[in-house]
């Protein structure tokens, strides 16, 4: 049992496996081996036997806590980071988590005390799922592996459904299956005498509004690419090669600068490009590549290959998705692997901790429309943050006011910086079946989100609200899993995020609201930081965020007409049908019926591929 | 069947696939009930010029004359009248 849990994750370490069972505990371990290649094997017992450790991920402060250890006494058996956890947590316990800059999600067994502990990173890189069966926890990184446990089926929790169909991410603990938990980001668990007790190990926090900060721009943007320097630098660690992605955007391009200071050879770098100039950045990243030096390897994708590649997308998510942008990821991460890299460095981050994304500079012109709203003009500046949306650009002041306007009676609503889109995404419950809407009643996502925002939200800034919003539910929910980790570690791709290394993110969030957002300058520290180290022309261009084609990926996609008429009970059947012809004219355009259809799509194909009866759909697709 | 009329019928087949459980009366708006986005603004304002034989300016496009179905036939009206009187 242990060994088919274990091969249901085989693709995230397909380098090794090892296996521990005896009668308390049984722990299963795939290795994709980055560190102390030769001896770094796991499941990892202690010296004295009595400890027994399973982890995923990196620490990559490993060699600093070493010599610490070392300077105690501690005599090392391997050279991987695995020893150096363990060493730590045999001698701090809970408290070694504080100690600990990576990204990890492991669970550590003491036969003494007959005690589990799970525990995972601070900002939910590495995955973390559970379960009880019969009062027994079981545990994995993804529930691929929970369902080779005996008596443990897939079903839809209906409510983080709702929550995907909302707020585009299913809220931790909530998983797309029900019974089945997330172990929230930076949280530990501890399991004891049949007894479950879990609890946040740290947590991302800002300073109260009105607090004053003296500190000038020039030293803030020193101290924050001195930080990002040594987050990159430390992010290199490795006994395998480490390249990067180059996405043609700010954050990539400074990521990318800084690695390629420290590697000795010259830097591999990777990059998705598109057919649709709408989505296209190949100018930008031939121009980091020029400026860098790099030995680049772009990847083409088209919408027939997103279609083609979108089931497999699915089976690595495990949860419905509204956006088809996790595929051309998972298509890259197989051209890296294929490269003979295992590692890649990428800008994820800096736009939840910087204020990059538009939905920051909407919540400012919201407010600062809300202030006056019969201006005639203040409202045209809705068209300057979706200068990439030409059905936001033709809109008359009066349109874009009524729909930006969302909430504006309600400045003082901790949710405010996101109504728009949480309104705007849930119109796509318009296909909900009778059925549905029936056992779902009168949930509401959004005021289950609020419900988890930490008691000191509320004296926060407003762009201290909303990012801690992206930062603590969107990010782990969407960005770093369906678009992160689970598309790179389908391929058994690493990827490690500099600008998520704790030190960088409290710094961050200490920084002046006006400094990273200044006016509707996004992200203005971090330009003033990368100044000297990428080109003005990529510093200085309007942000584009990263999107694939969605409904017109399928135009030529065979199996969706089979896919959408599986009868789930989901949704309602002729206005999907409607949907699906709309969708083959070409017609769709708007964001509404664009998450519609690639969401019904992926809830339809969730339920084939874990739900439904076994199919071959996957193998078929692709 | 009046311009109302074609225009819900527009609306339930274009903006809620069919489903016509929806309250959709003349003075309903289309933005506070969530029926539009900014491209279904646009969606509506080519169906009025494509089925009415009618041009829309820009500065028309407004939700003083797109935000209800009454809203919209009245608009309509207008601007066909205004092209038969020149």
């Amino acid at each position: 049992m242990l060994r088919s849990m274990a091969d249901a994750v085989a693709h995230r370490g397909p380098d090794e496996m090892g296996i521990h069972a005896d009668g308390e505990i049984g722990l299963g371990h795939r290795r994709l081996s980055i560190v102390g290649l030769a001896d770094g094997q796991q499941p990892m017992l202690s010296d004295d036997g009595n400890l027994l450790l399973s982890f995923n991920g990196e620490i990559f402060n490993y060699v600093e806590l070493r010599a610490e250890l070392v300077a105690r006494g501690e005599r090392f058996r391997t050279g991987s980071d695995t020893e150096v956890l363990l060493r730590l947590l045999a001698l701090h316990g809970e408290a070694a988590l504080d100690k600990l800059n990576g990204d990890f999600a492991f669970a550590l067994y003491d036969r003494r005390r007959k005690r589990l502990m799970l525990a995972r990173d601070r900002m939910g890189v590495r995955p973390l799922f559970y379960t009880w069966r019969n009062g027994t926890i079981v545990f994995a990184s993804e529930v691929k592996a929970l369902l080779a446990f005996p008596g443990v089926s897939a079903e839809m929790d209906v409510e983080a459904l709702d929550q995907i169909f909302t707020l585009w991410a299913p809220i931790a603990p909530q998983t797309a299956f029900r019974d089945i938990f997330e172990l929230p980001p930076a949280h530990l668990m501890v399991v004891e005498n049949g007894h479950a007790t879990t609890r946040a190990w740290w947590s991302l926090d800002f300073p109260d509004m009105g607090e004053t900060d003296d500190r000038s721009e020039a030293d803030v943007a020193d101290q924050l690419l001195a930080l990002l320097d040594d987050a990159t630098r430390i992010r290199l660690r490795a006994d395998v090669p480490v390249g990067a992605y180059l996405s043609g955007g700010l954050d990539s391009s400074l990521v990318s600068a800084l690695a390629a200071r420290h590697v000795g050879n010259r830097l591999r770098t990777f990059s998705v490009t598109f057919d649709s100039a709408e989505h296209d950045e190949s100018a930008f990243q031939a121009e980091m590549v020029r400026a860098l030096g790099t030995e680049h390897t772009s990847v083409g994708t088209s919408g027939d290959d997103i279609a083609r590649l979108f089931p497999q997308v699915v089976r690595a998510a495990e949860r419905p998705i509204l956006r088809t942008a996790p595929a051309p990821l998972q298509r890259l991460s197989a051209h890296v692997r294929n490269a003979g890299y295992k590692v890649v460095l990428t800008g994820e981050g800096s736009d939840e901790i910087f204020a990059g994304y538009d939905i920051f500079r909407e919540g400012r012109v919201r407010r600062f429309v809300a202030r006056n709203p019969n201006s005639a003009f203040r409202a045209h500046l809705f068209r300057r943050l979706y200068h990439y949306l030409p059905g936001i650009q033709s809109q008359s002041a009066e349109y874009l006011a009524a729909f930006f306007g969302v909430g504006a009676d309600r400045l003082d609503d901790p949710l405010f910086s996101h109504r728009p889109r949480f309104r705007a995404t849930a119109q796509t419950k318009l296909f909900y079946s009778e059925d549905l809407r029936a056992q779902l009643g009168d949930y509401d996502a959004t005021a289950m989100l609020a419900s988890r925002l930490p008691a000191r939200f509320t004296k926060w800034h407003p762009l201290h609200q909303a990012q801690y919003l992206e930062t603590s539910f969107l990010m782990p929910g969407y960005i770093l899993s369906s678009q992160g980790d689970r598309v790179s570690m389908a391929n058994a791709v690493e990827g490690r995020f500099p600008f998520l290394d704790h030190r960088l993110v409290e710094f961050a969030a200490r920084i002046p609201t006006g400094m990273k957002l200044k006016g509707l300058d996004e992200k203005h520290i971090l330009k003033r930081a990368a100044s000297g180290l990428v080109p003005a022309s990529i510093t200085g261009r309007s942000k584009q965020p990263y999107r694939a084609p969605d409904s017109e990926s399928f135009r030529n996609a065979a199996y969706v007409d089979d896919v959408l008429a599986t009868q789930t009970g989901l949704f309602n059947p002729n206005a999907v049908q409607k949907l699906a012809q709309k969708a083959r004219k070409g017609a769709m355009t708007g964001f509404r019926d664009n998450a519609a259809f690639v969401g019904i799509l992926s809830t339809q194909l969730w339920h084939r591929q874990f739900a439904g009866t076994s199919s071959s759909l996957t193998e078929n697709a692709a | 069947m009046t311009t109302a009329e074609s225009i819900r019928s527009f609306i339930i087949e274009n903006f809620l696939f069919g489903d016509t459980s929806q309250d959709l009366g003349d003075d309903v708006s289309l933005i506070e009930a969530d029926l539009v986005d900014s491209t279904g603004v646009l969606e509506l304002v080519a169906h009025v010029e494509t089925a009415y034989g009618i041009t829309v300016k820009d500065a028309d496009i407004v939700p003083a004359n797109f935000d209800s179905i009454g809203r919209i036939a009245a608009f309509v009206a207008s601007r066909s009248s205004a092209a038969k009187a020149a």
